[in-house]
């Protein structure tokens, strides 16, 4: 018996340091890397896969829409290239949406671990490359071919040798070539760094293959996250939600069905594809959907093979959710990040009081112009990331301009400005934007910016919650709508290429995220702080809040009153 | 004669050394006013060695004070001045959750709150060109706002004041007019580095504590001199350098680690007297342990590092501090770490800590929950009659019953194996963090020594070393004070940095060496109030990066001088440490050079190697102990020596334990330990020895 207890121990500490070596294959992609996506937003994630193209951890950084694509886009490197033809220091690549991350922009990388001359596993890292030609990053293609160069499932390296021919056209029809190549090759850095600790991690261990582990890891997964489930109520669920879109507005409707073997989602009802750029594939639906439920439901879970096995998510053909070739989808993350907001309508009802509201959603403009240099006119290309206010949860107020469910990082505005010829005016947040609730809504933010130099900029807008507000949840109510104009007035849309002339600003207003519970049960002097750090004006505070704030101090209104005496009889009743 | 006097969270440590001659004490810290502790502790070392105040040639002094009002947010009330449109920087933060997958992560909150950061108008851009002036009308409108507030201390936070101080340094005068008892903090003065969030965090953390650590540092000072010491005062700076009163006075951010920064110094310099200069030292305590790099005798420094972290030591749960500090991963694995069993039914131990109070299940002082100690004292290594001197009488029953409870049974393990789990996962996770950080520096541990010091370290020292694959592991005396005999080994020093962003091929020497030849000139006057007229050297140190690229690299300034280095081995030396780093230079690409950081420092004071001496078997071990082999989890018994009871040159083959009053050795089945100068405990893998 203590043999045996003695390798379970040994298991553990195994499972531990595989996680440590993913960890370590993703910090040193993000140390390596040139775009400011990757280095300052940490737009990427990095796993390790046993030989069936199973994920077994993934590096803690990264962002859901990677981690979850990533997982299921191995095993087609794995068709294409079976393992056995694989041989040190190949590299696998491609960027097709419908096999990877959703759009041309995230490219994928594979490359097999080698012990002992034998192929034990696979690294894959996927990144957010700054630009790979045609329109850009932006919602206005009608199909997949105007969005820029589509690499299919091929070699980028063979046994250390790198396929310049590859890489020349990719780099000719880039506007940001030399960010891209850098990107490519930390990538490929991780993955070596990676595969060379694997092995070691082995050789120490005594394993010869992670088949024994492979199991333990997916099976000890799997359990502990229909544990995890258990929580939920059993049955059918439903939900719906609208969002802006383009053409028209999109419902997102779900249902979700609890059992014992995990949960199904399906979203038979939604919209139907859209003709631009906004659709989503359907594996970059499963992956937001799984991690609105793994956050909200299994949050201590790692992310693998086992527990995203116990969901199941699936969306008709032909619905935004699912499309087919050669549907245009580059700027699908608006759709996606919605997600997880949808998903919490139907836990909020399996498992109450314990999701948050909806969140106001990320506004990433992808700024665009030309740089003068001694060599002539330069394009210059900077996806710049801004968030929104994130919906309260039951128990405490929503965090203010933070990424949600994006987990990626903003560029310091110091160095942004120091990458483009941008600059900043404003990057504040923005008052009453906040959904007022018991706990109040992240509150989104203000920012302007304007061409450092005498040239026109162009941006590609990709922004959603500026006809459909983060809803509150419990009573709360729901964040303020973004918009957006041009300093001098005029109006922009919320989605497509346009420009800021000479001279002029843009001026953006984030979405807020909704509230948390009836704001007239919000304490007094929480209210009161709000307004005194001009978070919630005075009018707001007595509208929403029922509370009057004046310079002789805080009141409160009829409504208010009239609440708290209900609250009193439900007492004593 | 010197002393040092470390203040923690929990005890005041006090070293005085005279000659080869060294007595320590350890009292409680006194809270409510520190240096009374201090001065209590500083006299009884003083009377046991049997001298006076006036003797005492020296006082160096680090503090966890300025830390713990971080912490504890006891600070002044801050107002900060920010460039207009940008007084949210320090609530926006990086616009991120630390935690992708909790939906219930703490942030902390901004140390100035939003109704005290007020905007002025004025604009710098990202060359350093002015785009608006400073509006000094509204600079004065807004002092007199923070004036009516009753803000006991102000910072100042401009963008791009790291290119261009002049906005800033306007804005002081005229809050040196309207606020003249304020105190001050510049970011273009604390911490003159891009990235806006970083350095105004850095400054109101400045200003924030400035307050409090001025006052209290002219107390000290006063009461030292009431009592007779004349002797200088310096202070222990987080980046391992001394400095003056004056500059701590204005500075106080810049010491928030100097604890473990004499932490780091003191491994360095056991290693040095064994003839080690590559190092990983190895500190661990009752909450967290602490694990630095130390090359060719110099622990590794950054400037980068964040304090009060609010959730689980996570990063990015912290306030961000652009300071210079000795660079060290800390992790929630000590003594007090909690063990449990995760919902993937996995043991895991920390971060959270049992603490002193109530402590690990075995102090019988309420404590349910297993520890690492519980832990340790099952699998034998810590005898229950004898821990911290015998003040603490451990509890096995106690021990056992919280182990069996919480790990055993859900594992369906014995307790000792249960134990046996908890130990290897906090040593696993203790390695995981230290591969991590070697990565990040681009360094290797194998080639490494290491050293073990503070309560819990030697314990685990030498089966982190296996996991590690290192193979020889020191375990000094005096480890329970090494923070403190480490500040007594501190070069006077300090680090000066600026920010000139420019593409390498486009350097002139004239204009860098200007500005090295002026920050020199800064960091030789403090250096020069502290170190009077010894001999001082400097080191020019340049963040540099491929143009486009994230993170920069530190990479020395051949001669301290561009002149004398040229352009063509600086990109050189880049390049050199690119390719350690990350395998492939870029070909083509450009390289650019953004910080300037420059050091003026007294030389290291020499080691004191002891003379070492014909190695024989350890003469009988006091008593036989039965422990737990961690290799293989059987019961073995095994010699127990008392340390003080061992002389130089005795040889223990392991496994053995070597116990002391403070901690105990354990020297593993593939180790074997000798007694070296000074009582050091050296252990080499056996497969070396033989």
């Amino acid at each position: 018996m203590s043999v045996n207890a003695f390798d379970r121990i040994q298991q553990q500490i195994i499972w531990n340091r595989l996680l440590a070596v993913v960890e370590e294959q993703a910090r040193t992609m993000v140390r390596a890397s040139f775009s400011p996506a990757v280095r300052e937003g940490g737009d990427l994630s990095a796993g390790v896969f046993d030989r069936r193209g199973r994920m077994l951890a993934q590096g803690v950084t990264g962002t859901p829409g990677h981690v979850n694509t990533m997982a299921l886009a191995v095993t087609h490197f794995l068709d294409a290239f079976p393992l056995e033809t694989m041989r040190p220091g190949d590299v696998y690549v491609t960027n097709d949406p419908w096999l990877a991350s959703g759009h041309l922009h995230d490219v994928t990388i594979v490359s097999p671990a080698f012990h002992r001359g034998e192929a034990i596993g696979l690294f894959a890292a996927t990144v957010h490359l700054v630009d790979v030609g045609g329109r850009g990053m932006g919602v206005e293609a009608r199909q997949v071919y105007e969005e820029g160069v589509l690499i299919p499932i091929m070699p980028l390296a063979r046994q250390g040798e790198l396929n310049d021919d590859l890489l020349h056209v990719l780099l000719a029809n880039s506007r940001e070539p030399f960010q891209v190549r850098g990107d490519l090759l930390a990538i490929m850095a991780a993955g070596d760094e990676g595969a060379w600790r694997l092995s070691a991690m082995m050789a120490e261990f005594g394993l010869d293959d992670l088949e024994g582990l492979a199991e333990m890891i997916i099976a000890q997964s799997r359990e502990a996250t229909l544990d995890a489930l258990k929580g939920l109520a059993r049955g059918a669920f439903e939900s719906e939600m609208t969002i802006d879109g383009y053409e028209q507005p999109v419902r997102i409707c779900l249902s979700m069905t609890v059992t014992d073997e995990g949960i199904t989602i399906d979203y038979s009802g939604s919209s139907p594809a859209s003709p631009y750029g906004i659709n989503v594939v359907e594996n970059y639906t499963a992956a937001y959907t799984v991690y609105g439920l793994m956050c909200a439901a299994a949050p201590n879970i790692p992310n693998n093979h086992g527990s995203i096995g116990c969901f199941h998510v699936t969306a008709p053909a032909g619905s935004i959710l699912n499309v087919a070739r050669p549907a245009a989808v580059a700027a699908r993350h608006i759709i996606g990040h919605a997600l997880p907001d949808a998903v919490f309508g139907c836990l909020s009802q399996a498992m109450p009081r314990s999701v948050p509201a909806e969140s106001g959603m990320m506004w990433n403009p992808y700024m665009r112009g030309n740089r003068t240099r001694e060599d002539g006119q330069r394009p210059w290309e900077l996806f710049l990331f801004n968030a929104g206010g994130m919906g309260a949860g039951p128990a405490r107020d929503g965090l203010s301009a933070t990424a949600f469910p994006s987990g990626i990082k903003n560029i310091p505005v110091e160095a942004a400005e120091a990458v483009a010829p941008i600059i900043f005016y404003r990057k504040e947040l923005r008052p009453d934007s906040g959904g007022p609730g018991r706990y109040r809504g992240g509150l989104g933010q203000v920012i302007e910016l304007g061409s450092a130099c005498e040239d026109e900029l162009a941006f590609q807008a990709m922004f959603d919650r500026s006809e459909h507000a983060a809803q509150g949840r419990d009573r709360g109510h729901a964040g303020a709508l973004g918009h957006l104009r041009l300093q001098s007035g005029e109006p922009r849309r919320p989605k497509g290429l346009q420009y800021v002339p000479r001279g002029d600003r843009l001026v953006l207003n984030l979405p807020g995220g909704g509230g948390y519970g009836d704001p007239l049960a919000r304490p007094v002097p929480d209210v009161v702080a709000d307004v005194e750090n001009e978070l919630v004006s005075p009018a707001s505070a007595e509208r929403d809040y029922g509370v009057r704030v004046g310079a002789d101090g805080a009141a409160p209104t009829a409504d208010r009153q009239a609440k708290v005496l209900e609250a009193r009889q439900k007492e004593t009743t | 004669m010197r002393a040092g006097v470390d203040i923690g969270g929990t005890f005041t440590d006090v070293v005085v050394e005279r000659g080869a001659d060294r007595r320590t004490t350890k009292i409680l810290t006194t809270h409510h006013a520190p240096e009374e502790g201090a001065i209590r502790g500083l006299h009884q070392a003083m009377e046991a060695i049997g001298v006076a105040p006036g003797d005492v040639d020296l006082i160096i002094h680090g503090t966890t004070l300025a830390t713990n009002a971080l912490i504890e947010r006891k600070g002044a009330r801050t107002g900060l001045l920010t460039t207009q449109g940008f007084r949210d920087v320090l609530e926006i933060r990086h616009e991120h959750r630390y935690e992708q997958y909790d939906l219930t992560i703490a942030l902390p909150e901004p140390l100035v709150p939003r109704r005290l950061r007020l905007p002025v108008s004025g604009r710098v851009d990202a060359d350093g060109d002015e785009i608006v002036p400073l509006d000094e009308d509204q600079v004065r409108r807004q002092c007199e706002t923070l004036a009516s507030a009753g803000v006991e201390a102000v910072a100042i936070g401009f963008l791009h004041s790291y290119l261009r101080f002049d906005h800033e340094q306007r804005a002081a005068g005229i809050v040196r007019e309207i606020l003249p008892d304020t105190s001050l903090t510049l970011s273009c003065e604390v911490a003159p580095e891009m990235r806006e969030y970083e350095r105004f965090s850095t400054a109101c953390a400045n200003a924030y504590v400035q307050p409090l650590m001025a006052s209290y540092l002219g107390r000290l000072e006063q009461r030292l001199a009431e009592l007779g010491y004349t002797c200088p005062l310096l202070l222990m700076l987080s980046g391992g350098g001394l400095t003056s009163v004056e500059t701590a006075k204005r500075f106080p951010v810049r010491l928030v680690e100097s604890g473990p920064a004499g932490g780091a110094i003191f491994a360095s310099h056991v290693a040095a007297a064994a003839g080690v200069e590559d190092l990983l030292a190895f500190d661990m305590g009752g909450t967290t342990a602490k694990l630095c790099l130390v090359d060719g005798g110099v622990p590794q420094t950054s400037r980068e590092f964040e304090v009060a972290r609010v959730w689980r030591f996570k990063k990015g749960s912290g306030l961000p501090l652009k300071i210079p500090v000795i660079e060290m991963v800390e992790i929630g694995a000590g003594g007090g770490s909690i063990a449990s069993v995760d919902e993937l039914g996995r043991v895991s131990v920390g971060p959270e800590s049992a603490g002193s109070e109530p402590g690990p299940a075995a102090y019988g002082a309420g404590g349910t929950e297993p520890t690492v100690t519980d832990s340790d004292l099952l699998l034998g290594r810590l005898d229950p009659a004898n821990f911290a001197g015998g003040k603490i009488q451990l509890d096995v029953d106690a021990a056992r019953r919280a182990i069996a409870e919480s790990i055993g049974r859900r594992q369906g393990f014995s307790e000792e194996m249960a134990a046996v789990a908890v130990s290897e996962m906090v040593e696993e996770n203790m390695a995981n963090a230290s591969r991590v950080h070697a990565i990040e520096r681009g360094t290797d541990l194998r080639h490494r020594v290491m050293v073990a010091f503070g309560g819990a370290a030697p314990n685990h020292a030498l089966r982190l070393a296996r996991k590690l694959g290192i193979r020889r592991v020191l375990v000094p005396r005096g480890a329970g004070v090494g923070s403190a005999i480490g500040f007594l080994r501190a070069p006077y020093s300090y680090e000066v940095t600026r920010s000139l962003r420019r593409p390498v091929s486009q350097l002139q020497a004239c204009e860098i060496d200007g500005m090295l030849a002026e920050m020199a000139e800064e960091a030789r006057a403090i250096v020069r109030q502290a170190a009077g007229d010894i001999d001082l050297y400097e080191t020019v140190s340049v963040s540099m990066r491929y143009r486009g690229q994230g993170h920069e690299i530190d990479v020395g300034l051949p001669g301290a001088r561009l002149r004398e280095a040229g352009t063509d081995s600086l990109r050189q030396a880049f390049e050199e440490d690119y390719r350690r780093l990350y395998g492939r230079p870029i070909p083509g690409g450009e390289v650019e050079a953004l910080n300037w950081s420059l050091t003026v420092s007294s030389a290291n004071t020499a080691a004191d190697a002891g003379a070492a001496a014909e190695a024989r078997q350890a003469s009988g071990a006091s008593r036989r102990r039965r422990i737990v082999d961690p290799q293989n989890g059987e019961a073995i018994d095994v010699p127990v020596y008392w340390r003080a009871a061992l002389f130089l040159g005795d040889h223990i083959e392991g496994p053995a334990i070597i116990a002391e009053d403070e901690t105990s050795t354990l020297v593993t089945r593939d180790f074997n330990a000798t007694v070296g100068p000074g009582g050091l405990i050296d252990c080499r893998l056996k497969e070396e020895t033989q």
